[in-house]
């Protein structure tokens, strides 16, 4: 095989050159030129190696089908596996190279494994590898072991490990039409729908419209085809309502004729413009679809039929008219239905010698006959190809007389030299978007010999080809004879990527495997990157023969998203960089320009320590700590779940969804709540200010804020419609700063302007307003520390003018901000739960909340909190726990009775909250254990294999710390 | 039928390969069977090939509507652990994870566990805490685990962006050794085929339109190939639980019906090689033998029984896996699939005699059925053999709902699409 | 899948979030009928085919929708507000597969 460039005209620009390497060879090609066909007029045959028995493989075909010539393309350090050479338009400075071979491409030692060839066949890892019942590689071991160097020899191009450096970019679209592929039918369907008025977008994958149209000669009404194309595209630009995008591969079909599509923006190139994306990600909405995606050919399977020279005779075709590269000089044709001979016929046209035409068929048409006749050469009708010849390129091949109906060959082989063979067998509408977007099966057409796209389950129509409809083009009869595969011995591929012959099919049949699904499994048939786009009818075929019976019986596969393979970046696309939003309090970037160490907390970042140089995590929460129990610590609660509840019902809203009583409260006090879930387990705790008689304003915790605020909303629409409550989440309307410790009275009284807050007027869980700088602000006397402590909320456009007003007002009285490890200690002290206690699994009983179940109500989860296993004595329960040996806790150890570090077992709960307690000088937690209270005053020891930490700890009361609260109340 | 070995494959494939018959026969129905499992899905094979061995009873059929293994058995994504939290899981799935073992050898057929470790990361200090809660947990009832540190994870995953772009940092991993991946269609063939072996009748093709009653007691099964009577009637339809226990009455389950999308990318050259999970999301991710990165998320979250999902969970898990490995935003995604789950009100299974008389039922795997497969059908065997559970799924009640014995891993209560 | 909001008109999946089954009933709050709590909370009839069920418009209007939705084809055949809003009409201005 020698293909070369010729003078045709085509896409490609041959007044410009374009450098590029392959294997670190540099070649040249043209604008236009696709990495395959530029390879091709270099000379090149030698692609790459199949996946399995590593054989030499040429190009098949010249589009997304393309099974055999995979490369990797190299952008400095990103790499790029798997690309079709089909589908990669070259750029300068283009650095491709082959896969799946070792040291080289034409030298692969992998290919030792076809002398195993008949060991490896189907289902073969199933049987062996299982290794020795007893001994050292008894169990997984052997396996295993073997494993390791399966692995290395599986698989296809290398991934990178460096960060893409490419944008991707997500693009939302409506239109009233989508037509999918542009070739004259989808032209057709655009002009159309474009002529309705409606908003049209007419997606094509290659970079150019028109499809075959363009380059296999024929007449679309009344004029030249090429012409028609260049016309209609024209006229369809210059509308407003239509929308062309090229380069842009419909991929998937979702509910609610919700199609995604990949555009290729700046793949062809060599670098983005500034500001382009690499890919684009585009999701569109469409009131009807118009699948135009036309028809894939399928190779025939024979003996041989893999090897580089070996093609598909549109795709050959499709090399000598649209990209001026004849593949062949001595071209020879080899197939099962009429359209071959068109192509042909351009191959000759191209400047090639169309040395034999081999028809499978016994009697072909008058239109075939005539075209072989132009075509010169020998016609051999009613042969079949039962070999080829040749090393890593195509020689010649053998044919022999050949019975289409009975499958039998007579008469001596005989070998006919060519350099070329191109194969038709038949074609295959492409009804992957119409299969994906629902439920119906595809219907089989015994004259096309292939499936047809189920009936519509969406608003979709089919046209063309892909609706099997092949009147258009070159007008020839493509029904095929009804032959797949011609049985002569040796290996005959059906799958070529992953190496699944004729032979596993039917070892495939002979095991049991015969349902569709079963094939496809056991023997990988088209699981391999090209999807099985060349190989599912022919392989259905050979099982449908073995099992004698009709192939609409053996069934079909549903196709399922992608159509093709699309960059995992691309549909990420601009959330790669940004997973999830971050959310920040108004003072962020004071506490981080505080040298605050930032923890993330759901999707906030909060303060965990203010450490000052030198000083340890431990060391910062506990200075924090002590300035606070001893003076005044402030921090940042912007955080917390804000949830406005109003209107006249919105106090019995209250009293229904906390297990408390809200109706109660007066106003300008606020009340610690707890909720439950409907099945009566605790939820979420906070507390509410009653600020008006029908505005309330609850506090949740930050990690469960949205989640309660959607369940409140569920209730109040869902099951109390009648409610006249409103809710409103104010969480980030309001900044939030709590200041803690017995300085704290004294501090605010020398900020605040408009109230006074001594005891009388600010009472403990009492409300005022007043000011601070200038900005109005909200003041609730209310603890969380355990400590004198005030909530002090202003807008959160003022927080941080608060925040400094507050901070520069504490400097006298000693004020320390402090973050979530001090905030921690002292809630911990105090023995208060958060998220660590209520998770999901806890009772209010298990908390010792239950004096916070009212039983002059009812309310959400109280049906259901009385539930035996809600109830059981073993339940895990809240105690303190001290440290006994002067050491740390840690979070997620557990606790045993017995006192033997070795012996892991009869765990009796779980720690779930630790600290240093500067208050009692001692290391100190918070745990479940089972029996709870009932263990105040017993030791236990913590087990912590994990961490490797064993010790003795007393289980105390949980109010470790104050526990009558003297400090807050005073 | 021959015995698999190394010794067998050279013999035949110097031979033609004329000893390999049928992984299992094609047999048509007898009238009556001891027990009749309904569904030839992973759960449903290994209660046969564990009643039969484990049993002694082999008058057995496994009636599939379609073809064996067509459930979630061939649509999850592999992976094999038992880092579970509660008690009642933790025996459970360490029970599985033993039979996964020795599993191939048991099978005589290659099912390629790999033990290549499950590695959880922690995105945030408590949820490290909470790692090491359950890590410990498993500790003290003697499953492997251990916490890795950044440091280590780095030296281990090196391809993982160890700050998720910045945005959620690693703080440390809990790691399980000995979980790992197996081939999942195969899992599905070696048990059809032994339990084959033991003289189980494969019934594909085979669907169940109703049941057989007498009185109150189910009695068999009318299916597209005829009544089958059976002194026991096992129902292991992954998917379509609440389908088939309408037929014998049954209106109402803790079971909803959701699907799952599961994603493969091309074939890589070895890239990793473990199972590795995102803590600030949902993504689970490991590499086939084959190569390809296999992947998944969330349930799409809501009622369906089409294998279909929808693209804002594809969006949601791409861009995850490309936060996780940057290097992999230029590989492409292969194929997506869709499996329904029993998604049951605690996210833990129901292996269970009744609810009627006659009747066995196991169901509610949401997304943890693949591994459970070995254990399932080991107790699911126990509890029909013996009409009364193995105390491995003594939990798994039917009534722990209403009786509030609910075995919540984690911590949603009765809201399916959040397990 | 496309959900027509009543009030926002057609919107994506991702805007919304499930909030179950619609079959449901849930006993007067005051009911101590503990058998009719328990299948309130656990019991599902999993419907195949045309299922009853609650949506949240929550990345919208954050109204709550009762739509009947095919369990086996996702198409939707009804979509209504769950807490009836008097007065309000559906907005004609926007058409399904029109822009936002």
């Amino acid at each position: 095989m020698s293909p070369r460039r010729t003078n045709a005209p085509g896409r490609v620009d041959r007044a410009r050159s374009i450098r590029f390497s392959f294997d670190g060879k540099i070649f040249a090609g043209h604008p236009g030129d696709t990495l395959a066909s530029a390879l091709m007029a270099n000379g090149v045959t030698l692609f790459g190696r199949s996946f399995k028995y590593h054989r030499p493989r040429g190009v098949l075909t010249a589009g997304v089908d393309e099974p055999n010539a995979l490369v990797t393309l190299i952008r400095g350090d990103v790499r790029e596996p798997n690309l079709p050479a089909t589908q990669v338009e070259i750029y300068e400075g283009l650095e491709a190279v082959s896969q799946n071979r070792f040291p080289s491409l034409s030298f692969d030692v992998g290919a030792v494994n076809q002398l195993g060839g008949k060991l490896l066949g189907a289902g073969f890892y199933y049987k062996t590898f299982m290794g020795p019942v007893i001994g050292p590689l008894k169990g997984t071991r052997f396996w295993m072991f073997c494993e390791h160097f399966i692995r290395r020899a599986a698989g296809l191009g290398r991934a990178g490990t460096a960060k893409d450096t490419a944008r991707y970019e997500r693009m939302n679209a409506f239109c009233d039409v989508l037509v999918v592929g542009s070739g004259p039918a989808g032209l057709k369907a655009a002009r159309e729908a474009a002529g309705d008025g409606g908003r049209v977008i007419l997606l094509e994958m290659d970079p150019l419209f028109g499809g075959s149209a363009r380059w296999s000669g024929g007449r679309i009404e009344g004029t030249d085809a090429a012409h028609w194309v260049e016309e209609t595209v024209s006229g369809l630009r210059e509308l407003p309502n239509v929308r062309l995008l090229s380069r842009t591969a419909a991929w998937g079909y979702y509910d609610g004729n919700t199609i995604a599509a990949t555009e290729r923006v700046a793949d062809h190139k060599r670098e983005a413009a500034k500001g382009e994306p690499r890919q684009r990600h585009w999701v569109i909405r469409a009131k009807k679809v118009v699948l135009a995606t036309g028809a894939f050919e399928r190779p025939i399977v024979f003996a041989g039929n893999d090897r580089p020279g070996v093609m598909l005779a549109s795709a050959a075709a499709r090399y000598a008219s649209d990209f001026s590269v004849l593949p062949g000089e001595r071209i020879a044709v080899f197939a099962n239905n009429d359209s071959a001979y068109a192509n042909a016929a351009l191959l000759r046209e191209a400047g090639a010698t169309i040395v034999a035409i081999v028809d499978m068929r016994a009697a072909i048409s008058e239109d075939a006959r005539r075209l072989a006749s132009e075509c010169g050469g020998e016609l051999l009708t009613g042969h079949a190809v039962v070999a080829t010849e040749g090393g890593k390129g195509l020689t010649g091949f053998k044919v022999q007389k050949f019975d289409a109906a009975t499958g039998s060959l007579t008469g001596d082989p005989r070998v006919i030299s060519a350099d070329l063979l191109a194969v038709s067998g038949g074609w295959s509408p492409a009804i992957h978007l119409a299969s994906q977007a629902g439920a119906g099966k595809a219907e089989w057409d015994a004259t096309l010999q292939a499936f047809l796209p189920p009936k519509p389950a969406q608003d979709w129509t089919a046209v063309g080809t892909a609706a099997g409809d092949f009147s258009g083009g070159h007008g020839l009869d493509v029904a095929p004879a009804p032959v797949f595969e011609i049985r002569a011995g040796g290996k005959a591929f059906v799958d070529f990527q992953h190496d699944v012959t004729a032979d596993d099919v039917r070892l495939a049949h002979r095991e049991g495997f015969v349902s569709v699904e079963h094939l496809k499994r056991y023997t990988t048939l088209g699981m391999a990157t090209d999807q099985g786009k060349t190989s599912n009818v022919p392989g259905l075929a050979i099982m449908a023969e073995a099992l004698g019976k009709p192939i609409p019986e053996v069934g079909t596969t549903r196709f399922r998203a992608p159509f093709s393979p699309v960059s995992i970046g691309a549909i990420g696309a601009e959330r790669i960089g940004d997973l999830r939003p971050d959310r920040l309090t108004p003072m962020h970037d004071w506490h981080v320009g505080q040298g605050a160490k930032m923890y993330p907390a759901g999707l906030w970042h909060r303060p965990a320590i203010y450490g000052a140089p030198g000083e340890t995590v431990e060391q910062a929460y506990i200075r924090e700590t002590k300035a606070t129990r001893s003076a005044a610590g402030i921090v940042d609660v912007s955080t917390l779940g804000k949830i406005m509840v109003q209107g006249p019902d919105a106090a019995e809203f209250l009293d229904r969804v906390y297990t408390n009583l809200f109706s109660t409260l007066p106003i300008n006090k606020a009340r610690y709540g707890l909720m439950l879930r409907e099945d009566g387990f605790a939820y979420d705790d906070g507390t509410t200010w009653r600020l008006a008689e029908h505005d309330f304003l609850m506090t949740t915790t930050t990690a469960n804020a949205g989640k309660v605020m959607q369940n409140l909303e569920y209730f109040l629409d869902v099951y109390w419609p009648d409610m006249k409550v409103t809710l409103t989440s104010v969480t980030d309307e309001w900044a939030g700063a709590s200041i803690a410790g017995p300085r704290a009275r004294d501090i605010l009284a020398s900020v605040v302007a408009g109230t006074a807050v001594d005891n009388e007027t600010l009472p403990f869980m009492g409300i005022v307003r007043g000011e601070v700088a200038g900005v109005p602000v909200m003041i609730c006397r209310l603890s969380f520390s355990g400590e004198l402590a005030y909530e002090v909320y202003s807008g959160a456009g003022h927080g941080q003018q608060v925040w400094d007003a507050l901070i520069e007002a504490g400097q006298p009285f000693g004020l320390v901000p402090y973050g979530l490890e001090a905030l921690g200690t002292m809630r911990i002290e105090k023995g208060h739960v958060t998220g660590a206690e209520i998770d999901g699994r806890t009772t209010a009983r298990d908390l010792y909340l239950d004096w916070m179940l009212s039983k002059k109500k009812p309310f959400v989860g109280s049906a259901m909190m009385d539930r035996e296993g809600l109830v059981d004595e073993n339940r895990i329960r809240l105690v303190g726990l001290v440290s006994l040996d002067g050491r740390p806790l840690n979070g997620g150890a557990h606790l045993v009775e017995h006192n033997d570090p070795t012996a892991l077992r009869d765990s009796i709960g779980h720690i779930t909250a630790v600290c240093f307690s500067p208050s009692l000088g001692k290391y100190i937690g918070l745990a479940l254990v089972k029996g709870g209270k009932k263990r105040h005053g017993t030791r236990a020891y913590v087990s912590d294999p994990l961490r490797g930490r064993f010790g003795p700890v007393e289980i105390v009361s949980h109010h470790m710390f104050d526990p009558e609260g003297k400090r807050m109340h005073g | 039928m021959a015995e698999y070995s190394v010794f067998s494959l050279l013999r035949n494939a110097f031979s033609a390969q004329p000893d390999w018959k049928p992984a299992w026969r094609k047999p048509d129905p007898k009238p009556e069977y001891d027990v009749v499992i309904v569904g030839g899905g992973g759960h449903g094979l290994s209660t046969a090939y564990y009643l039969a061995k484990e049993h002694g009873i082999t008058n057995v059929a496994v009636v599939e509507r379609g073809w064996l293994g067509q459930g979630n058995i061939g649509r999850n994504t592999t992976m094999i652990r038992s880092n579970y939290l509660l008690p009642q899981n933790q025996h459970f799935y360490e029970h599985s994870v033993k039979l996964w073992e020795n599993l191939s050898h048991d099978l005589n057929y290659n099912v390629m566990f790999s033990q290549r470790g499950c590695l959880n990361l922690a995105n945030s200090p408590s949820q490290l805490d909470d790692f090491a809660r359950r890590g410990n947990a498993m500790r003290h009832v003697g499953i492997d685990a251990e916490l890795m540190s950044v440091e280590q994870i780095k030296a281990f995953l090196p391809a993982l962006d160890i700050n998720f772009g910045g945005r959620f940092p690693v703080y440390g991993g809990l790691m399980q050794r000995r979980a790992g991946t197996a081939r999942h269609d195969a899992v599905a063939w070696g048990y059809a085929r032994g339990a084959d072996r033991r003289g189980v009748d494969m019934l594909e093709n085979c669907e169940v339109t109703g049941f057989l009653r007498d009185g109150d007691r189910i009695v068999g099964v009318r299916t597209t190939r005829g009544e089958i009577r059976a002194k026991k009637v096992a129902v292991a339809v992954a998917g379509h639980t609440g389908q088939l226990m309408k037929m014998a009455g049954i209106n109402r389950l803790p079971i909803e019906s959701h699907v799952l999308q599961a994603f493969v990318s091309e074939g890589l050259k070895p890239f990793m090689d473990t199972v590795v999970t995102f803590g600030a999301g949902h993504l689970y991710v490991t590499q086939s033998d084959k190569g390809g990165m296999v992947f998944g998320g969330d349930i799409d979250g809501y009622n369906t029984y089409a294998q279909r999902g929808n693209l804002p969970i594809v969006e949601d898990v791409m861009s995850e896996l490309a936060a996780m490995f940057p290097g992999l935003a230029r590989v492409r995604l292969l194929r997506s699939w869709g499996g329904i789950m029993d998604m049951s009100m605690d996210g833990s299974p129901i292996i269970t005699t009744g609810p009627l008389p006659g009747m066995y039922l196991n169901t509610g795997w949401c997304y943890g059925g693949f591994k459970a497969t070995p254990a399932s059908g080991w107790c699911f065997a126990w509890t029909i053999a013996r009409d009364e559970p193995h105390p491995y799924n003594a939990a798994f009640t039917l009534d722990r709902f209403h009786r509030g014995l609910v075995i919540d891993e984690k911590g949603q209560g009765s809201t399916p699409r959040l397990h | 899948m496309l959900i027509t909001c009543p009030y926002c008109g057609p919107r994506d999946l991702a805007e919304f979030t499930y909030q179950g089954d619609a079959n449901r009933a849930r006993p007067d709050p005051a009911s101590t009928d503990q058998a009719a709590w328990n299948v309130y909370t656990y019991d599902r009839v999993n419907t195949l085919g045309d299922h009853a069920e609650y949506w949240q418009h929550s990345g919208g209007c954050r109204a709550h929708l009762k739509m009947v939705r095919s369990t086996l084809t996702h198409a939707i055949s009804s979509v209504e507000f769950v807490r009836p809003h008097p007065g309000h009409k559906p907005s004609s201005r926007r058409k399904p597969g029109a822009a936002p």
